[in-house]
């Protein structure tokens, strides 16, 4: 592979070359009425400085691009670029626009991650389709009712201000028997219409569809195994690709004998510089004959390893950049009654979905179709146009279920795989990566390192803040707290880091760096509650001027029933709170421990945030009950190890993920916001599982732990030494 | 060694020459082109290839084809029936008990062989018998519900 594993994942844009023209879209897709955008015309958007420039790079399109159509048969269709791997847009985005056209959300089709129909869309990632997304479909639907209003008045001869829209008609409002609907409306057309950007959205008042609870709308075909994910794309005549892969990372191919494998009845072995694999049309036989090569590697010097891995990050760190600061931290110092230096360590976490990697390629003359689990469709097709040189209008990628993503399926590594091979050998070919690959090719959650250097006075104020980030980079590094004398740093960056610091490929994983930043912080803050000898909650209270972590701290602590009490209390509780994607989130959970076996039994979890305008508030509590749970795991239990560049966890056995009895009660609490706009919903609440579980270990047992996970060993080797 | 193996396979009798030696799982995907059944970890950890051989859940990456010989085997294809879903899907549906859906055929044909032998389990047996079954998006506490449901529905909603 040609692909530079440290390639920083901040998913900047690279130069788009769609190749369909606006004739071949509506070619494609047929009559009716069409809402073409510029997203560079939305004053709605401007103002929430959301055109563009999001997410790096490119954010929504600035040329024209269909947003919507309302077929002949009155069904809207939403095209966006977006992808769904479980987080729910698929019925999120739905409700949106089935609310600001007045139609049943059945009567919405999403049309999702197809590159030749779709928006550009740079990824789906940062929790940013409902918050940024959303307000362009929208603004949309909203225009697209102008629109069916200005034909309707024309088609009842009745005047656009007497007409008003409900179910998927226009009528008049004396007269609701005078009425047309909008397939009427759009039958026999096909009317292309540009956005102005000038015609408002509802109101929450007036939201019929959003923010009361759906329940998903493609679950029919995921439990009655229809769903199809990218692995299940059939071709009469596809071979499956097994590829040669190192025992480390950088090992370098000395001797290969492929002999014995091509000897296998129907494989084909094909060897193209570093890409070496066996095809066959069944995966068993193809995974059979790859076993059969004989190879010789040289393995690289590398002597970092899971231990070792956090000092030489801080020395391999490059100079910091401060993000923020006020104050004097000398004079916060002295005016400290109680200074608290702390270290903490976060370990490299993999991804895991549970669908690994997969991508079918298939090449007909001189268009190129993939079908791929990818959280990124748009930079797949300028990636596969590249390694085969051909324009990104003849490559087209298809849109799938994905199976799980968590920040993890942005690489498309196995997509470039699978249409090289395509083109190699001259068939349909699939690469569908096995467990082993997909833990070795992982673009992990970084290994970090945070210090802090922190005062509190005789009066339980925080009177200096002095922090430094390594390589967990600026996401959620900024402290909210009210305090005088301050200082945030960050050395490194936060996905990927550069070759010289972490010894493979990592990236951004569910919330980055945001969950190592809030473990530290909010380990911290209890830390200094403790030696004020203050109750934890109070003395974030305390501490805190800013009214939305104050609201959602309140609430989670009146649900959770919070008994103020100083820690170590005994009783097992913890709390935890930070800022992401434009949520403010408060967490409390409840723990057992035992300190004999070090296993820890999380009870009870209640989360509350504040995400502005919840758009489908069952797809937000789920997302947020996603979060806890998966959160369990890389604050419990989840680490790579690793030694030489060799990688010792790579399937479930080993590396484990949280499990039906790891799961604590959970209650969700989303603060009812709905006149702001929409924030982030798939990442916010897994940030704080780590600092909150820490706080309860220590409520519980009196045992500070300063790294990730809260493993078994690390509690029994401390209460040992304790 | 290819040899013919014959077997019921949701509700109807196949027969298929094959070698023998090859995971079910495998057999089921593309020889027989029922993809509902997932690959997840191919050593049995995570529960993805879930199926029933004489209705016991077993993983069919590691269950080899001519274990199978004269036996029933039922996939997430074959629980509905005459296109009525089975009220474990339609649980599943109405608890949102899934996110990406990858694990959920698996989680389904595990719940059903659970209820087989357990019709009224209490939640942590439902825990229990569920533990192998692995979900990265963190849809377990509504998967015990839906069992639960589930559960009820098929002892007439009692």
């Amino acid at each position: 592979m040609n692909h530079n594993p440290y390639i920083e994942t901040d998913f900047t844009d690279h130069p788009i070359d769609t190749g369909l023209n606006r004739r071949d879209f509506i070619k494609v897709t047929g009559g009716g009425i069409i809402l073409f955008f510029t997203i560079g015309d939305l004053s709605v958007l401007a103002q929430e400085g959301r055109a563009g420039g999001r997410a790096g790079g490119r954010g929504l399109p600035t040329d024209f691009n269909a947003f919507l159509k309302i077929g002949e048969d009155g069904r809207v269709a939403c095209y966006t670029g977006k992808i769904e791997m479980g987080q729910g847009i698929v019925t999120g985005l739905a409700q949106e626009i089935a609310d600001e056209l007045d139609v049943p959300l059945d009567a919405v089709d999403m049309v999702m991650g197809d590159t030749d129909l779709c928006p550009f869309d740079g990824g789906t990632f940062g929790s940013l389709s409902t918050r940024s997304f959303g307000p362009a479909l929208r603004a949309a639907g909203a225009e697209a009712r102008q629109v069916l209003l200005e034909l309707a008045s024309e088609n009842l001869k009745t005047p656009a201000e007497r007409l008003a829209t409900d179910n998927g008609f226009v009528f008049d409002k004396e007269n609701r028997q005078n009425r047309v609907s909008y397939a009427q409306l759009a039958k026999g057309k096909k009317i292309e219409r540009h956005a102005t950007g000038k015609v408002a959205v509802k109101k929450p008042a007036e939201f019929k569809i959003m923010t009361r609870p759906v329940t998903r709308r493609d679950a029919l075909e995921k439990v009655t195994g229809k769903a199809k994910f990218a692995g299940d794309i059939q071709f009469p005549d596809m071979v499956y690709a097994k590829i040669l892969r190192p025992p480390a990372h950088d090992a370098k191919l000395t001797d290969v004998d492929v002999s014995e494998a091509e000897k296998v009845k129907g494989v084909q072995v094909i060897k193209e510089g570093d890409l070496i694999a066996v095809l066959h049309k069944l995966p068993d036989v193809a995974e059979m004959a790859l076993a059969k090569i004989k190879v010789k590697y040289d393995r690289p010097q590398s002597d970092l390893d899971d231990k070792n891995i956090f000092d030489h990050l801080v020395k391999a760190a490059p100079e910091g950049r401060t993000s923020a600061k006020d104050g004097d931290l000398q004079k916060g110092e002295s005016d400290a009654k109680t200074v608290v230096e702390s270290t903490y360590l976060d370990g490299y976490k993999a991804h895991a979905p549970i669908e690994p990697h997969t991508a079918v390629a298939k090449i007909d003359g001189n268009k190129v179709t993939i079908w791929a689990s990818t959280q990124t469709p748009f930079p797949a097709q300028q990636e596969v146009a590249r390694a085969l040189g051909v324009p990104a209008g003849d490559v087209r990628v298809m849109p799938i279920f994905v199976g799980g993503g968590f920040g993890g399926k942005t690489r498309n590594l196995q997509v470039v795989e699978a249409a090289r091979l395509a083109k190699l050998s001259g068939k349909p070919v699939r690469v569908a990566w096995t467990r082993k690959e997909e833990f070795f090719y992982d673009s992990f959650r970084p290994a970090a390192v945070v210090k802090i250097k922190s005062g509190v006075t005789d009066k339980g104020r925080i009177s200096f803040w002095d922090y430094h980030v390594y390589f967990a980079g600026d996401r959620g590094a900024a402290q909210f707290y009210s305090i005088p004398n301050h200082s945030t740093t960050s050395h490194g960056g936060g996905f990927g880091g550069g070759p010289s610091a972490h010894p493979f490929a990592t990236g951004a994983w569910r919330a980055p760096g945001n969950n190592t930043n809030t473990f530290a912080r909010e380990s911290q803050i209890d830390i200094m509650a403790a030696k004020a000898g203050m109750d934890p909650l109070e003395f974030r209270m305390q501490n805190l001027t800013d009214e939305k972590m104050r609201r959602v701290l309140k609430a989670a602590a009146d649900k959770f029933g919070w008994q103020p009490a100083k820690a170590r209390s005994g009783k097992g509780q913890g709390i935890a709170c930070g800022i992401d994607a434009g949520t403010w989130v408060a967490t409390i959970a409840e723990v057992e421990v035992n300190k004999t076996t070090g296993n820890v039994k999380v009870n009870r979890v209640v989360c509350a945030q504040d995400m502005g305008l919840a758009v489908n508030p069952e797809a937000a509590a789920i997302q947020m009950e996603g979060c806890v749970t998966m959160g369990l795991g890389y604050a419990l239990r989840e680490h790579i190890r690793f030694k030489g560049k060799e990688l010792f966890d790579l399937n479930f056995d080993t590396y484990e993920i949280p499990r039906f009895s790891w799961v604590p009660k959970i209650e969700t609490i989303i603060i009812d916001n709905k006149d702001s706009a929409p924030q982030g919903g798939g990442e916010p609440a897994i940030i704080t599982m780590g600092g909150a579980l820490a706080n309860a270990i220590y409520d519980a047992i009196g045992i500070r732990l300063f790294q990730l996970p809260l493993s078994p060993e690390r509690i029994k080797e401390a209460a040992k030494k304790a | 060694m290819e040899e013919t193996v014959q077997f019921t396979l949701n509700g109807k009798p196949t027969k298929l020459t094959v070698d023998s030696d090859r995971k079910l799982l495998w057999v089921l995907r593309t020889d027989l082109g029922l993809m509902g059944t997932k690959y997840g970890c191919g050593e049995s950890f995570c529960g993805a290839c879930t199926v029933l051989v004489n209705n016991e859940a077993v993983r069919s990456c590691q269950t080899i084809v001519k274990s199978v010989r004269g036996k029933e085997v039922v996939t997430i294809e074959g629980l509905a029936k005459d296109g009525a879903l089975h009220p474990l899907q339609k649980a599943f549906m109405d608890n949102d008990a899934l996110q990406c859906g990858y694990c959920t055929p698996g989680m389904i044909m595990n719940a059903y062989a659970l209820l087989r032998k357990n019709p009224r389990p209490s939640p942590s047996q439902i825990v229990e018998g569920m533990e192998d079954n692995l979900c990265r998006c963190g849809a377990h506490n509504r998967i015990v519900r839906a069992i639960q449901a589930a559960a009820k529905e098929m002892q007439g909603g009692k």
